[in-house]
């Protein structure tokens, strides 16, 4: 694959760009943001006095540039923080000290993260399987009642908020036919079958909806390959339907569907918060939002570059994934 | 039994007919050839020999015997043993007939998989044995090829080659050639002519072109709205057509050994006076930075007369130096060609070049070309596809600015649209807006130009009425136009600016033959009326000719021949003129067999 250094290079420059940029806007809006962070923090007993000492401590006093200054400078050379009593070193990558808790941002994001990807990356396995799958049978039956039935349940699962399938896929599956625990996370690393089994459901949940979306592309995206010219070709040599819809048509859905994979896979690592809070499992969505409610700007700023950072990256994947699907795409 | 057996055949989609009654019988190892414009019906036949309209919703009756099977009654399994095993088609459109995402060697074994039990790998050294056959070099590299990394020709050949991979009774073409260059077209049809002698296959040809069809088949049938005009032999048929339609049918058709027909324009007198100079020069010796350097002060009058810019008159056969009167700098000459002197120059082209790209990507689709074009003249630009003559259109229009060069109308120097210079497109259709109405589109430059509304609308309407539609026409859409209307329409768009140049992109191209005459009859007898200089941009030597008082013959961005059309079309000087003009099909059978051999001879030699 000629040209493939470049592509790389570009799109790495490309990011960090990016990511600078979606820094420096978070900085902005949250300065912007009404409410004493330093209070909020402080938690609503302090004294004057001691929110006073923590504005100091948390550097609120400096101007927004100097912050700003200071936070890519511990992203490039690390940075030491003063708690008062002792200094913690934070090294190079270094997003900051979260407001609240004094951990390192990084450390909380590499502790969530795990679970993110992991309902993630196993939703969207199950979500291209029945988006994908269902499409080409409605394809495939168009035109029979089959077709209309299998039109209208996507068609509902689309409409259906996710905590309404979660909550009634929990109650029935956990809670009257007791096939399932309600779910918790376990660890990957700790037990497989465990794993897999308690996140069964909420992929399931989260696939459920975004399957939808990928049953209506893929059925679309099949019928106007099916119109061109080329099926025409080799419906007139004999080639048999299931080859034609199998084989010919299926491949030209190839390439929107793998454009709104990566849109999907890249939003929900950071975006599927409900799903998460629904089944309790302790991810980046469920994070950030706590982050946003207590203005705890470090760790809301590494949480919106992480989810960026996985955005940029799921869309470089798909740019490769075109290429390869259609050799008439050239990178750049 | 016969290969093709037809007897009564009707089609119907909804309310229309588009096949009525039609019988003819093909016998084994034949050739007919079904001839008709668009809308006649002839692909709908072609389609039905395959049992292509099954579960479409068209309505067939009659009966259909094709290649031993009962195409009417086969089931859907007898259906698909017919189709591609023992009767195949080639499809127009090559690009779009073949899957963009599979290779090519793949999309043949897959067709030859179902009709023949044998392995992936067999099935694949058959793809490449087949590539070989028709002629694609390297054909087991080429065949792990996409179709977007094929040539046109190449495309139609890969095409033909899926048709051959089962060895087929019979071939069914449609359009085989009508994408392709005419001397790509040459090639295939003698690939076809080859390929039938050495298997015996029968041949369908269904075409619009007569010429192509006096190339390839023994037997004609003429048909006109669903229905058979005449049948017969080719020579009978197309020498002495008994049919009126016939006869209408050849007489519309353009021949390049034909000098410019008047219908276009009596006034020879103008004519001759423009023949008799040759003002398309390349700069030759002389290159861009001279002529870059002499450009600003060379706008003096007196200089301007033709072709200043170039210096040093490398006019080929030019009869034009720097002493030609510079008529056209003053910009007035309301008497038009006065006698004995040449017509006012209204645009001219300098050492005119164009780049796309940039580095290694760069592309030269135009590479210093001038140009003079006089009032009342027509200047015809012809080429194969590739040869830059799009580019060099939009550029003399000022639609793109050219990489290095000069563009002048009426002797001063221009960049930019202008009202004076407009063009007509070839697509009349993706040309139009179809959600306006046709007369918004043309009322758009006087618009543009801040008339009233009341003083457009009239406007409007004689410019409908002056283009031969009817001013009521307005508020309709181009939907509801036919091909030949809606190219009326972008003539009347182009004429609502009053321009004095009308630079036309193969104005004709996608039009039947009859509408062709009649656009083409058209455009000269407005230019007559209105004194316009045409550029006339054209892939088809034959239109070129019959419209041109002046021809450049465009290759790879530069004019390699130009003059005063009958001496470019009847002695050509340069080599790629004349392999240009050898490969139009002849409306004579025997000169077409008599071209096919000539066309070999170099070939094997």
């Amino acid at each position: 694959m000629s040209g493939f250094g470049g592509f790389v290079l570009r799109r790495a420059v490309g990011t960090v760009v990016t990511l600078l940029a979606i820094s420096v806007i978070v900085y902005v809006v949250f300065y912007a943001t009404p409410g004493n962070v330093a209070q909020i923090t402080c938690g609503p007993r302090c004294s004057p006095e001691q929110v006073q000492q923590v504005a100091q401590q948390l550097r609120l006093d400096d101007p927004l540039y100097v912050r700003y200054g200071h936070f890519l400078q511990g992203l490039v050379a690390g940075q030491d923080y003063s708690t008062g009593t002792s200094v913690e070193h934070c090294p190079a990558p270094c997003l900051g000290l979260s407001y609240q808790t004094g951990q390192q941002v990084l450390d909380i994001i590499l502790a969530k993260l795990p679970v993110s990807l992991s309902l993630v990356l196993g939703a969207m396995v199950m979500w291209l399987v029945l988006g994908v799958g269902t499409g080409v049978l409605s394809v495939w039956r168009r035109g029979r009642i089959s077709e209309r039935l299998l039109t209208a349940v996507t068609l509902a699962g689309t409409a259906t908020p996710v905590f309404v399938i979660g909550l009634v896929l929990m109650i029935v599956v956990c809670g009257e036919l007791q096939l399932l625990p309600f779910p918790q996370y376990v660890a990957l690393t700790d037990d497989p079958e465990q794993w897999a089994w308690n996140l069964l459901l909420p992929w399931l949940s989260l696939a459920l909806i975004e399957a939808a979306a990928f049953a209506r592309l893929t059925r679309a995206a099949m019928l106007e390959t099916l119109a061109e010219d080329h099926i025409r070709t080799f419906r007139a040599y004999g080639v048999g339907e299931r080859s034609v819809v199998g084989r010919h048509a299926l491949r030209g859905a190839l390439a929107p569907v793998i454009a709104l994979n990566a849109n999907n896979v890249g939003s929900a690592v950071g975006g599927a918060v409900l799903t998460e809070t629904l089944f309790g499992l302790p991810g980046i969505g469920e994070e950030l939002v706590h982050a946003v409610n207590v203005v705890d700007l470090p760790v809301v700023v590494g949480m919106v570059l992480v989810i960026g950072f996985f955005v940029v990256i799921a869309n470089a994947v798909a740019d490769v994934l075109y290429a390869v699907a259609d050799r008439r795409v050239v990178l750049a | 039994m016969s290969l093709v057996d037809v007897t009564d055949l009707t089609v119907e989609f909804g309310p229309l007919r588009a096949v009525a009654g039609l019988s003819f019988r093909l016998e084994r190892g034949a050739a007919l050839a079904l001839v008709g414009e668009s809308g006649s019906g002839k692909s709908t036949v072609a389609n039905a020999l395959l049992g292509l309209h099954r579960d479409t919703g068209a309505r067939v009756g009659g009966s259909v015997q094709a290649a031993g099977t009962d195409v009417q009654r086969a089931s859907d399994a007898e259906l698909r043993r017919l189709r591609g095993g023992k009767a195949a088609m080639v499809f127009q459109d090559p690009l779009s007939s073949l899957d963009p995402y599979y290779a090519i060697g793949d999309q043949i074994a897959e067709v030859y998989r179902v009709h023949a039990r044998v392995s992936r790998r067999a099935a694949r050294a058959r793809a490449v044995e087949v590539l070989d056959r028709v002629g694609i070099p390297d054909a087991r590299r080429r065949a792990r090829s996409r179709p977007h990394e094929f040539s046109g020709g190449m495309r139609q050949r890969a095409l033909i080659a899926m048709a051959l991979a089962c060895a087929p009774d019979l071939l069914i073409a449609d359009e085989p050639t009508t994408a392709l260059d005419v001397t790509v077209q040459a090639q295939i049809l003698d690939l076809l002519h080859t390929l039938r002698a050495e298997t015996g296959m029968g041949l369908l040809l269904v075409t619009h072109d007569v010429g192509v069809a006096a190339e390839s088949v023994d037997e004609v049938l003429v048909m006109r709205h669903g229905e058979a005009v005449e049948h017969g032999p080719v020579g009978t048929v197309l020498g002495t057509p008994a049919q009126e339609y016939t006869r209408e049918l050849l007489a519309a058709v353009p021949r390049v050994d034909e000098e410019r027909g008047d219908p276009a324009r009596p006034d020879a007198a103008l004519a001759d006076v423009d023949v008799a100079r040759v003002d398309v020069a390349r700069a030759g010796a002389v290159r861009g930075e001279a002529a870059d350097a002499e450009a600003p002060d060379g706008a003096a009058p007196g200089a301007v007369g033709s072709g200043a810019g170039v210096p040093g008159a490398v006019v080929p056969g030019g009869v034009s130096g720097p002493g030609t009167p510079g008529v056209g700098s003053s910009g007035l000459g309301p008497s038009g060609g006065g006698s004995g002197v040449a017509a006012e120059v209204v645009l001219e082209a300098a050492g005119l070049s164009r780049v796309f790209g940039r580095g290694k990507r760069a592309l030269l689709a135009v590479d210093d070309v001038s140009l003079t074009v006089r009032r009342g003249e027509t200047l015809g630009v012809v080429g194969e596809s590739g040869s830059g003559k799009t580019t060099l259109g939009r550029m003399l229009v000022g639609l793109l600015p050219p990489t290095a060069g000069e563009i002048r109308y009426a002797g001063r120097p221009h960049t930019g649209v202008d009202p004076a210079v407009q063009m007509v497109f070839q697509d009349p259709v993706a040309s139009l807006n179809p959600r306006r109405s046709v007369g918004e589109s043309i009322a758009d430059p006087l618009r543009a130009r801040g008339r009233d509304e009341e003083h457009i609308r009239g406007r409007v309407r004689d410019l409908l009425e002056r283009v031969g539609l009817e001013g009521a026409h307005y508020d309709r859409y181009p939907h509801e136009f036919s091909g030949g209307q809606r190219q009326r329409v972008g003539i009347a768009r182009a004429l609502a600016a009053e321009p004095r140049v009308i630079v036309c992109d193969e104005p004709v191209s996608a039009l039947d033959v009859t509408t062709q005459a009649q656009v083409v009859a058209l455009l000269g007898e407005l230019q007559r009326e209105l004194g316009l200089a045409l550029v006339f941009v054209a892939h088809d030597l034959a239109v070129v000719r019959r419209v041109s008082d002046r021809v450049a013959v465009m290759r790879q961005g530069r004019v390699v021949e130009s003059g005063p059309a009958d001496e470019v079309y009847d002695s050509p000087q340069d080599p790629y003129t004349k392999q240009l003009l050898a490969a139009v099909p002849a409306l004579d059978p025997e000169t077409a067999a008599r071209r096919r051999a000539a066309r070999r001879e170099p070939a094997t030699a």
